[in-house]
Formats: C-alpha cells, structure tokens, sequence
C-alpha cells in the first residue's frame, strides 16, 4: 500500500507505520535526459566554448545552442562554427555535410581535418535580433572501443536568405570524450546572448 | 545534475480538424521540442506548417531543403504568415503518418526573434530539414499547428509538446 501522508491518528488506527515516505511507494526514477553545463555568452563576447571534465555517466551527449557572431564583413553568409574534442588540434577529424540556401543547394566533405562542423551562424552582418540554432547528438561518446560520431542539424533564416545545414562528423579517436570546444572560423567571437547548453542522455537498463 | 526533458502537453485527434494549439506554455523552460505524427489524405499535399501566438502577420521566413528518392531541393519563404514543419512534394499514403520533429530554441528570451529548426519526413513522399524565422522578439506561448489551406489533419493523429531546462 503506498503511503501518501501520515497522521498521528492514522497510526494510532493501525495503519502501516514507517520512518520513511518511500516505504509502499513506487521507487523515484530520474529521468534519462538531463543538463549538465550552460554557457551563456556576456557583453564580452566569447571565442570559444569549452565544456570540460565532462561526466562519464551518460551514453550519449546533445549540444543545443542558439548563436551569432561578430563577424561584420557580410550581410548574409552562414559562417561555420567549429568544434573540437578532447583539445586535440591534430588532422583526425572528417565531416560530410549538406547544405540548402533556399535558391540551391550543395554538399560538402572534408578528411583529415583539424575540426568538425558544428553549425552554421547568424553574424553581426545580419539583420539584428537574428540568431542561428543549432542541435548537435555525439553518440557513444565515452566508448573506447570505436571512434566518436557526431551529427548535427542547424540552420538561420534571415527572412530572405538561409541556411539549413546538416552535417556527420567522426573524431578517430577511441579515447572517451572528455572536454568539448565550440569556436567561430576565422578570429570572430560569439556575441552576447549566444547560448549553448550540454547534455546527458542515459540509454536503457 | 538537473533532469529535464518533461513532457508538457499531449493530444490524438479522435476525428480530423482544421487545426490544434497548444495554448498557456509555460514560459520556465529553455526550448520546447514538437513531435508530430501527422495523418491525411490521399489527395493531402500540402505540407504542414506553424503560427506561434496567434500571430497570423506576415512575421515569418524559412529555408527549407529536401530529398524526394530522385531529386533534392531547396526552397525558402519570405514575409509568410506561417513556418513549414516539413516541405512535402507528394501526396500522403493513407494510414501512413509523417514525422515532425520541431526545436523551440531559447523560445522564451525577449531579445531575440524565434528561430526554429524542424526535420520531417512522410515516408511515401520525402525528407526534408527546415530552418525557420519568427520576427518578433516576445517570449512563445502558444504554437498552432494546421495544414496548408485548409486541409484538415486526420483523426489518429497525434502531437506531443516537450521542455527541456538548462542547467
């Protein structure tokens, strides 16, 4: 019988007495998805994005951010935003990706790459108030026995040009993913409000 | 660690409507995910789209791009009054639902306008990936979800709103 309240009352009729609410009651589950990090980006700007000493008790990882950044050079472009694992900076990285611009559309790949692809953005050459968004799935992130894959959806609109851009990456690696960078090409910055947050998902017992 | 990743309303159509809303979104998460499983008709076409708070102004913009087994495509809208959830080029199969999966990012914030990714599918037809512009920078609280020109989404249909809560 679960037990929702006790009354002084209650036990005094017999009813079942226990230390604890749990007893009788369905064992809490916590759930499969959870936040493990938020970076908000300030008035400051922000190079890069760097999660670290990420915890090994998931199965797979999701990255969600909304971003723009200070590049100014163009009133439309979709910049790429790039992204790392692990800090290393070595030709280990491939991407495919493909990208619709609304009038057309192209593929692209990359081997032996020094970074993935992370999103393409909204910059400050755009209209203002306009941000791109991003999901990123790492799967398997912690497995030493294969290399890490990524896929991402991403994409801006700027209410007359765009770019929804879907991409698959691999990091040949079988170390377990530990830290995560998230940086704009070239020397631009993440603009304030710029946010990503990470987190955990837990497979199935 | 925080969980999250609650569902926050749900609903299956027992007999086709024009349209269904979600209304009074709570404003205390970080994004809201849409999934749609939606059913119509053998002479259903038309792809399915979204307002957001009962804006019908022409506020609204897409790219969208697409694969239909023999062709991809890209295409896009400006100044619209509604965001495609799915660009679909064929008919639908009857009994055959397509799949909408839909991010609400930061859909709460007031200093942004709204951009929203989507990814659907009808299985008989295409694929296709959508990213979406709401200018407007108001916090989202009610999503609308119907056909295009007034077709109506089919009894069994069903559509789940979620939200997600950063650390």
């Amino acid at each position: 019988m679960a037990i929702s309240r006790i009354k002084t009352s209650s036990v005094l009729q017999g009813f079942p007495k226990s230390r604890s609410l749990l007893a009788g009651n369905t064992a809490f589950s916590p759930g499969d998805y959870e936040s493990i990090a938020t970076v908000t980006v300030g008035s400051g700007g922000s190079s890069s994005i760097d999660f670290t000493s990420i915890p090994s008790t998931y199965t797979h990882l999701q990255i969600r951010g909304i971003l723009r950044t200070t590049e100014t050079g163009a009133t439309y472009d979709g910049n790429l935003v790039r992204m790392r694992f692990n800090g290393d900076t070595g030709s280990n990285y491939t991407m495919h990706s493909v990208v619709g611009y609304g009038t057309g559309y192209f593929a692209d790949a990359a081997a032996n790459v020094a970074y993935m692809e992370f999103a393409r953005t909204a910059i400050n050459g755009n209209g203002s108030s306009m941000f791109a968004v991003a999901v990123a799935d790492i799967l398997d992130y912690k497995d030493t026995n294969k290399f890490k894959t990524m896929r991402t959806l991403s994409g801006v609109d700027l209410n007359g040009g765009g770019r929804v851009y879907l991409s698959s990456n691999l990091w040949r690696s079988t170390s377990a993913i530990t830290d995560i960078k998230i940086y704009p090409s070239s020397t631009f910055s993440f603009v304030q409000y710029s946010q990503f947050a990470l987190y955990g998902i837990k497979a199935g017992a | 660690m925080a969980l999250t990743y609650d569902k926050l309303a749900t609903t299956t159509l027992g007999s086709s409507q024009a349209s269904v809303n979600f209304s009074s979104i709570s404003g205390s998460y970080t994004d809201l995910v849409l999934v749609s499983s939606i059913l119509g008709t053998t002479s259903t076409s038309y792809s399915p789209r979204i307002q957001v708070n009962s804006d019908t102004g022409s506020n609204y913009s897409s790219t969208y791009l697409y694969g239909t087994g023999s062709t991809a495509g890209s295409g896009g809208t400006t100044g619209a009054s509604f965001i495609y959830i799915g660009q679909l080029t064929g008919y639908f199969t009857t009994g055959e639902p397509g799949t909408f999966i839909t991010q609400f990012q930061n859909y709460s914030n007031t200093t942004t306008y709204k951009t929203i990714l989507s990814r659907g599918n009808n299985t008989a037809t295409d694929t296709s990936a959508i990213v979406g512009l709401w200018q407007s920078t108001s916090a989202i609280n009610a999503i609308n979800i119907q056909f295009q020109s007034g077709t109506n989404l089919q009894a069994g249909s069903t559509f789940t709103l979620y939200g997600i809560l950063k650390a």
